[in-house]
């Protein structure tokens, strides 16, 4: 699965020359084309001010692009009628790297908002919000209010706010940047796990290390621009293909026989 | 790290718009403010319609007729017999002639004690009082008063009052208009203040409303729990504003108040559209902050995307 422009016929995201800008300031997003394919996993890169969290608005529909195609299930964004919009939200979860918990809400009642909000019973869904909330470590924590916890503690709050409706999308920004690698590992595990389940995720992340433990297409923003690594194995796999190739050229050429070369995967963007 | 019973807390869900009552309370008193100056002005438009009701039909139950003094008449007598003419009358209850002393005890607070003239012309009146259903059905003709005292050849002139009663009438319905003015306009600042109060703590609240949209709450939603909050606060502040109202009306009746006075002033006659009025008006006040806070949030809300 890779993240490369529109190789899926029915990605949950599909943006399609995509720029974006604030108000008349200069384009911060720039010619931006990919598929988030159903099920896959990716990770965001950049550096800082690169414009990872306009292009995670921009997923999560808290922003419009100010040119391209932004469709989400196969629908165009700009013409959805504004009563689609928080079904649609539904089925994105976002974990926000400032968090944005309701800090007169219990950790309990923040995570159950998503629910909340769909119409649903407290009756309903208090034990699954429970355990959930005792899955990320926070079963003792369920009555304190954001304020009074860590911000590792708070992060998790987020997750399981994020994760608690099941969503289709995961959208993830820093979702480790405040919690130990143990916390970090075991909270991957949990993306990993929803991502099994068939929720698409994107991960926007500072932490390498946290890439590296996954085998999944990173997507790096820099200038404005978008450039997708496809995952480790593919780099692979196409490495020995090419290196194949180059042995079969190699024999052909030996052979006297050099039209065949040179048909391979073309696909392949790397930086 | 307590993975093992996971329990939910007992107990209701928190509510979703953080308490701010400390931002509330000066939309509190505004409110309670205006709601009692409705209530001022609907009973005082009450009062103004009630005195003018009793002030006309004590005008209309009963009419005088004069009797003006000519040379080589007995006006005394005259008088007699106009008041024997309007007894004969259909409708007429009573009617009383006033003497001569009776004129001269009316004109003496300005012209003194035995300062008139025992020759001196006065005119007479003679006191009719009409039966109350004949008032109510409207059907007593002053006119045929009137020809049937020129047929006898006296020279009266009846005066049905109705001058002073339309006069009553039309200042009865000025104060009501005037009332139920001050009352539309004191709605529609009511109205708006408390849109202007939603879209300022909507503003306030801009986090949890993201919040709330990005987990996908529908407009409907949002401005329901701001139409919740302010429907308890217009029903909160109205029925402080509607017991002041109670309050003073209550003590301007038992203070007394002068005639002129009265009429523009809330007078508590302790009936059922005093009470109905006051119990209603807190409720009237919550439905006004209710509907103009819904449409304030839901308009702000489609701004957004």
């Amino acid at each position: 699965m890779t993240a490369s422009p529109h190789s899926d016929p029915e990605p949950v995201v599909r943006f399609d020359n995509v720029g974006m800008r604030y108000g008349r300031g200069p384009e911060i997003l720039r010619d931006l084309s990919f598929d988030l394919p159903r099920g896959s996993f990716q990770f965001l890169t950049g550096p800082s001010g690169a414009g990872k969290t306009s292009l995670l608005k921009l997923i999560y529909l808290s922003a419009k692009p100010s040119r391209g195609l932004v469709s989400f299930f196969g629908r165009d964004a700009a013409t959805l009628p504004r009563k689609e919009l928080p079904d649609l939200r539904r089925r994105i979860g976002v974990v926000f790297q400032e968090f944005r918990l309701l800090n007169h809400l219990s950790v309990f009642d923040n995570v159950a908002l998503p629910l909340r909000v769909a119409g649903r019973k407290r009756s309903d869904y208090a034990e699954d919000v429970a355990e959930l909330l005792a899955w990320v470590g926070l079963g003792n924590r369920m009555t304190a209010l954001p304020p009074t916890l860590s911000g590792g503690e708070q992060q998790r709050v987020a997750i399981a706010r994020a994760v608690v409706g099941q969503p289709e999308i995961l959208i993830a920004d820093e979702p480790t940047g405040n919690v130990d690698p143990e916390m970090g590992m075991r909270l991957l595990r949990l993306f990993a796990e929803l991502n099994k389940l068939g929720t698409t995720i994107v991960i926007a992340t500072h932490d390498l290390q946290l890439v590296r433990m996954v085998d999944a297409p990173v997507m790096t923003l820099s200038n404005g621009h978008l450039h997708i690594r496809p995952p480790r194995s593919q780099r692979q796999r196409e490495a020995e293909a090419r290196e194949a190739e180059g042995r079969e050229a190699l024999d052909a050429v030996s052979r006297g026989d050099a039209g065949k070369a040179g048909d391979g995967d073309t696909e392949a963007r790397d930086e | 790290m307590n993975e093992a019973v996971p329990k939910p807390p007992p107990g209701g869900s928190g509510r979703l718009l953080p308490p701010d009552s400390g931002r509330d309370r000066p939309l509190f008193l505004v409110a309670a403010i205006l709601v009692f100056l409705a209530c001022i002005a609907a009973l005082g438009a009450r009062g103004a319609w009630v005195q003018a009701q009793t002030w006309t039909s004590d005008l209309e139950s009963s009419l005088t007729i004069q009797i003006r003094p000519v040379e080589e008449r007995d006006t005394d007598a005259d008088a007699r017999t106009a008041a024997e003419i309007a007894r004969g009358m259909d409708g007429v209850r009573e009617a009383t002639a006033r003497t001569r002393e009776h004129a001269v005890a009316l004109l003496s607070p300005w012209l003194g004690e035995n300062n008139l003239p025992d020759d001196l012309p006065l005119p007479l009146m003679v006191e009719v009082e009409l039966d109350p259903r004949t008032v109510r059905a409207g059907t007593f003709a002053p006119d045929a008063l009137q020809a049937r005292l020129d047929e006898a050849g006296l020279a009266a002139t009846v005066d049905d009052h109705s001058r002073w009663a339309s006069a009553v009438r039309r200042a009865a319905r000025t104060a009501q208009t005037l009332g139920l003015a001050l009352l539309a306009l004191v709605a529609g600042a009511a109205a708006a203040v408390v849109a202007f109060a939603a879209r300022a703590s909507l503003a306030a609240r801009i986090d949890v409303i993201d919040a709330l949209h990005l987990c996908g709450a529908e407009d409907g939603f949002i401005a329901g729990l701001f139409q919740r909050r302010f429907f308890m606060l217009g029903l909160k502040s109205g029925a402080t504003g509607a017991v002041f109202a109670g309050l003073v009306s209550i003590l301007v009746s038992v203070g007394g108040s002068p005639a002129d006075m009265a009429f523009f002033l809330p007078q508590w006659a302790a009936d059922p559209f005093e009470i109905i009025l006051l119990a209603l008006a807190p409720l009237l006040a919550g439905l006004t902050a209710a509907v103009s806070a819904r449409l304030a949030v839901a308009s702000d809300l489609r701004g957004r995307w």
